[in-house]
């Protein structure tokens, strides 16, 4: 078996949560106690009120395509066998986008608006990306 | 919204009295400063100013281009020295700075140099030497294969494409446009390649859907522009170029992520603060200068600006609409597309040139007043008169 050669995930204090949660098929969002507003990115403030307290939640795993580009050029060499490769932006129901990887369609089907489902896919033994599938 | 009032005051108070500059193109024995350095000499001739006249030195370049080493180099102790950390959104800003302390009394004389060795430094826009974690702006996401700033303009006009119907063919009408251009401008690194919608068409994609020739060149070279106040100006060599109108507006919103916004939250105010201070209309202007890192960034600049209807770029931009002798050229030097890319430097330069008349075969006959506008979330904008 060839060892994954694409970039990984830089986990640090801040991000641990939700990469402990991706690799048990979660994904988690921070949700501000002061003003219930859901984050992506692992600010220690809100954005919305400042409040300073915020727990990690599941989230539904559902979402919306934003955009999306289709890479020709390998910029990375682990996904030098892989171009034409897409990366998708998912607006998910919570209100956050995030950017990864649709699965289980071909390129030239992707449509911005398409519902969207999370899965999860492990990509080494302490890795798991969180991709997206066509709902339903 | 700022204080429109006492803003109009600042309305042709300062001036561009010098422009320079440096060869463009490859330079394997050129670092960033030497190439800002010929730039400079150019425009201290250019206004008939000498070194030590210059009393604030603003500095900026890829790759961290320091203002104190300049200064060092130069043997320059100004009352000011800058640079801006927002790469090429730094352009309009750092010349509304240079304004402020021209305005204020601070500074009487303000050198601003630009040097990029890009190509020679074999400068990355994407892939491992960009991810920084922590700083996530253009990088976030990377372990997806999410990298570069074509990508993140990629985006853009897919959600252009799909929302209001306009395509791939439509959008080569910018750096058709561009080339033509370029083919006028002795400066022009692709002054001898015509580009056609065809041959666009059938260029490879860097990041669907935009292709080779939406994705601007890379390369060295240095500029440098010599600002005034408006009294000063006139003792100068050549006819100055004021400084009318400026505006800018940012968003913080979402900056850790890529572009993903049409820049509907930002450019409409830029462009409501510059119209408002200069005390003029779209219809007044005579050319644009648009930061064109990609192709895409003309079309958000013409809409977000009010040259045309949102959605409505694809259509306006074609026939000849943005080119010389259209209704309003843009980017009459070929810009970042086909003449070089100096970061919105080299866009300030053919402003001024076209506003002293000094086009020759590419001149906008009668010029009176050229717009500059740079997209992003930090927007800005200039407005020059002559
Ligand atoms: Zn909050």
């Amino acid at each position: 078996m060839s060892a994954y050669r694409k970039p990984l995930p830089a986990v640090d204090d801040l991000n641990r949560p939700f990469w402990e949660g991706v690799r048990r098929r979660e994904l988690r969002l921070l949700r501000c106690e002061g003003c219930g507003g859901y984050r992506f990115r692992s600010f220690r403030l809100c954005p919305k009120c400042g409040g300073d307290k915020a727990t990690w939640v599941e989230t539904s795993g559902k979402g919306t395509i934003w955009s999306y580009g289709i890479f020709h050029k390998a910029y990375f060499e682990g996904f030098k066998d892989e171009v034409p490769y897409n990366v998708v932006l998912v607006e998910l129901a919570e209100g956050p986008r995030l950017y990864t990887n649709l699965v289980g369609a071909r390129n030239d089907q992707i449509r911005i608006g398409m519902p969207v489902e999370a899965v999860f896919e492990d990509v080494t033994p302490e890795v798991t990306l969180v991709k997206f599938k066509p709902a339903g | 919204m700022p204080d429109l009032e006492r803003l109009k005051r600042l309305r042709n108070r300062t001036a561009i009295v010098g422009v320079g500059a440096s060869r463009q193109g490859t330079f394997p024995d050129l670092d960033p400063y030497t190439l800002a350095i010929e730039a400079f000499r150019s425009a201290l001739d250019d206004c008939g100013l000498v070194r030590g006249d210059i009393d604030g030195l603003i500095v900026q370049g890829p790759g961290g281009v320091s203002f104190v080493r300049m200064g060092e180099m130069l043997g320059l102790n100004p009352v000011a020295g800058a640079t801006f950390d927002i790469g090429g959104f730094a352009t309009g800003p750092l010349i509304q700075y240079a304004a402020l302390l021209l305005d204020s009394g601070i500074c009487r004389n303000v050198a601003l140099l630009y040097g990029n060795a890009s190509r020679t430094e074999g400068r990355r826009f994407g892939g491992e030497t960009t991810v920084t974690p922590g700083r996530e702006y253009s990088s976030a996401f990377y372990y997806y294969g999410l990298t570069s700033p074509g990508a993140a303009s990629a985006f853009q006009a897919r959600l252009h494409f799909e929302t209001y119907g306009t395509t791939s063919r439509q959008l080569a009408a910018v750096p058709v446009a561009q080339r033509r251009h370029a083919a006028l401008n002795p400066q022009a690194i692709k002054k001898d390649s015509p580009l056609t919608v065809e041959k666009h068409q059938r260029s490879r994609f860097i990041c669907e859907p935009l292709r080779l020739y939406d994705y601007c060149l890379i390369n060295d070279g240095g500029v440098a522009l010599i600002m005034t106040t408006a009294e000063r100006a006139k003792d100068r060599r050549k006819r100055p170029v004021y400084l009318m109108g400026l505006g800018r507006h940012d968003t913080y919103r979402h900056s850790s992520l890529p572009n993903y916004l049409l820049w509907r939250e930002t450019m409409p105010m830029a462009a409501e603060m510059a119209f408002g201070m200069a005390g003029i209309g779209r219809d007044d202007v005579d050319a644009l200068m648009i930061y064109d890192s990609f192709s895409i960034n003309i079309w958000f600049a013409l809409e977000n600006f009010g040259f045309c209807k949102p959605g409505e770029a694809g259509a306006f931009t074609q026939d000849g609409r943005i080119e010389l002798g259209g209704e309003i050229p843009v980017n009459t030097h070929g810009g970042h597309l086909a003449e070089s890319y100096m970061q919105g430097w080299l866009h300030q330069v053919e402003a001024v040139r076209q506003l002293r008349g000094e086009c020759g075969a590419r001149q906008v006959r009668g010029a009176e007043i050229v717009q500059y506008i740079c997209r992003g979330n930090v927007a800005s904008t200039l407005i020059y008169r002559n």
